[in-house]
């Protein structure tokens, strides 16, 4: 793809992360879908049907919306929001399924498998296998089917269906191991659809790629309306897809700070944490090299967050890349800070945005009044915050039907 | 000769697995004694990990019991000093590749040759991501233990050229676990590995009956048996009976 980045498609790492750790006996279809996206990502039909279904069915271009009550509040630099809540299914994730949903059909693939934390990645899946006639199973920790009923309850609307993973700490990361194992299991007609920027290559590369039409859009819209580009893009990250995605087309530009929200949970120095860039260490796991809550021997950390999108162990290998290299910067955010940012938004102005977003809300917050009026900072809204609706009034000591 | 390809010499290899420190340190000591010395040609030895994708519901659940038991890789390692003041029989090791970039690929290889470890199998590290291992496995005498699977296609070649110690061949697709079916590309898949290499190729997953061990034996140099064996430790039973079961049906 021209408009796609990757300099050199035979290389599967960036720096020393990312890689290729997945069992052999998925290492074949592995390099199926390595050869398939080669083959398809310049394709000329291939990119028409990519760009209709996202102008016609995900309602791209999305808004970049200037916050002119918050950044009078804050009173420091002008703050944009890059709204993929406004995307059909009302998250970034659809971006990335109907990429690697296309590629599925042309490799002839009838089923698709997904992980999901807060249920976008599985609703967006299975979303675009209804509109394909494909089957789709989805994979979701036991913790977050109880906390996000309402996303189970979308996936199986969608003819989806939905298996409670009780292993491990139930949460993302025993998702993934989840539909690795059914990967493995059933390789001939299911395609695997990674919803983070995370596993091995080519996954955090095309989770990229199909990502970037964020910072693609992002980047002309703000040249449309403030002929310059902004001083700093801000994103939340758990794997790190919508991060990716809105930092892409901005690497190049030295001049453009890159801010990760990681979950802090209860704290980066508490147990209770998914900040993984500021708590972690180089580690081998999910298919990729890449930094990683572990202990000593490493085993993998339980990890915790409010938000079940942000609630994993590890971080996709790009962004390892980008810390280590300090392009770009990693910041934890408290469950506290993002409540309090899912509020403030919502009442300031008038957008209820996902938890995770909020993260990202969150530091924006801290970050703006620090800044001079003639700065200019664009946050991914990565979706929107209907889903956590209840979880938040409970968190605030309101019991409220769903 | 490897000295892991030497035990195969002349007869068929029995190559059961537990998972270390499951449910505690003297029960692992004892039962690879009691393996070893109930015709265990090979014994492979889990260090348990905290995501272990590539195995079923019995040995992850294995893995729990060990973590329960206070496991990490120096208590395995301790394990296998213990065994090792009764028995020189050949040990291999299965873990995954975080286990053993954690305790640094030297210093993992090191220690595997001071308790006199024959070999790794790791299902998460496949040939091309092996190259940082692979120096110090050579450097210290550890085989590095390839696996095919039913699906490795045009792989085979490049996997069986760079084979030592023996070929784990995957019986059927999934993770680990009994089943009472194998593919039956099975024997011409170990077929094609012979044009490339004369290692010996034992077969492992959901192999549980002697009747199977017997019939996979004709096409294979060595059986594995995993999950079976675990089940068995996890109902608290001897596996001596178990062991020379399997052994005289191969």
């Amino acid at each position: 793809m021209k408009e796609m980045q990757k300099t050199d498609s035979k290389s599967h790492y960036y720096g020393e992360f990312g890689g290729q750790f997945i069992p052999e006996t998925l290492m074949t279809a592995l390099n199926e879908v390595s050869e398939a996206y080669d083959k398809y990502k310049d394709d000329p039909d291939f990119l028409n049907e990519l760009h209709t279904l996202l102008s016609d069915y995900a309602n791209r271009p999305s808004l970049l919306y200037y916050a002119e009550n918050m950044t009078k509040d804050l009173g420091g630099a002008k703050i944009y929001f890059k709204r993929e809540d406004l995307n059909h299914t009302g998250a970034h994730k659809i971006n990335n399924v109907i990429g690697q949903a296309l590629i599925a059909k042309r490799m002839g693939k009838t089923r698709l498998i997904a992980e999901t934390g807060a249920g976008q990645h599985g609703v967006a899946t299975a979303t675009i296998a209804a509109l394909f006639g494909m089957e789709c199973e989805i994979y979701m920790g036991k913790m977050d089917t109880d906390r996000q009923k309402l996303n189970v309850y979308r996936m199986e609307l969608l003819g989806a269906k939905v298996h409670p993973v009780t292993s491990g700490s139930m949460v993302l990361k025993d998702a993934v191991n989840a539909t690795l194992q059914e990967w493995t299991r059933r390789v001939y007609d299911t395609f695997y659809v990674m919803g983070s920027a995370v596993g091995p290559y080519p996954f955090p590369q095309m989770v990229h790629d199909f990502q970037s039409v964020i910072s693609k859009e992002s980047k002309q819209q703000i040249l449309d309306e403030e002929g310059r580009l902004p001083d700093a893009v801000v994103a939340c990250v758990g794997g790190g897809s919508n991060a990716i995605g809105s930092f892409a087309q901005y690497i190049d530009d030295e001049n453009v700070e890159l801010i990760g929200c990681e979950a802090a949970g209860k704290g980066v120095d508490t147990d209770q944490t998914a900040a993984t860039i500021e708590r972690g260490s180089t580690g081998i796991f999910h298919g990729m090299k890449s930094m990683f809550l572990q202990n000593d021997d490493g085993q993998i950390d339980k990890v915790y967050s409010i938000s079940a999108g942000l609630d994993y162990p590890g971080v996709g290998p790009e962004h390892a890349h980008l810390a280590i290299t300090k392009r770009a910067k990693y910041v934890g955010i408290t469950d506290d800070e993002a409540v309090d940012a899912f509020e403030y938004i919502a009442k300031t102005e008038g957008i209820i945005a996902a938890i995770e977003s909020c993260h990202a809300v969150a530091y924006v917050q801290k970050l703006a009044p620090t800044m001079s009026k003639d700065q200019i900072i664009i946050c991914t809204l990565s979706g929107r915050g209907d889903k956590d609706v209840a979880s938040i009034a409970k968190y605030r000591g309101r019991d409220i039907d769903e | 000769m490897n000295k892991l390809e030497e035990v195969f010499k002349n007869k068929k290899a029995f190559i059961p697995f537990v998972v270390a420190d499951d449910p505690d340190f003297d029960t692992t000591v004892q039962n690879i004694l009691t393996l070893a010395n109930n015709g265990a040609d090979i014994i492979e030895l889990g260090i348990p990990f905290s995501d272990p994708v590539a195995d079923g519901p019995v040995i992850q659940v294995a893995d729990l019991r060990a973590f329960d038991a206070g496991v990490n890789t120096n208590v395995v390692f301790d394990i296998v000093a213990k065994v090792r003041e009764s028995t020189d029989v050949p040990l291999i090791f299965l873990t995954y590749t975080n286990i053993v970039f954690k305790y640094g690929y030297e210093e993992f290889c090191k220690r595997c040759r001071d308790l006199n470890i024959s070999g790794l199998v790791i299902p998460d590290l496949p040939l091309e991501e092996q190259g940082d291992l692979r120096e110090f496995a050579k450097q210290y005498d550890i085989s590095l233990i390839q696996l095919i699977a039913p699906t490795s296609g045009d792989r085979i070649e490049k996997i069986a050229k760079e084979a030592e110690g023996f070929i784990y061949m995957v019986s059927s697709m999934g993770v680990t676990g009994q089943r009472e079916d194998f593919s039956k590309k099975l024997s011409n898949t170990i077929e094609e590995i012979r044009k490339y290499t004369d290692v010996p190729v034992a077969i492992g997953f959901g192999i549980h009956s002697a009747e199977q061990a017997q019939a996979l034996s004709k096409i294979a140099d060595g059986i594995i048996i995993g999950s079976a064996i675990v089940e068995l430790i996890a109902e608290g039973k001897d596996l001596a009976e178990y062991s020379n079961e399997i052994k005289a049906a191969i």
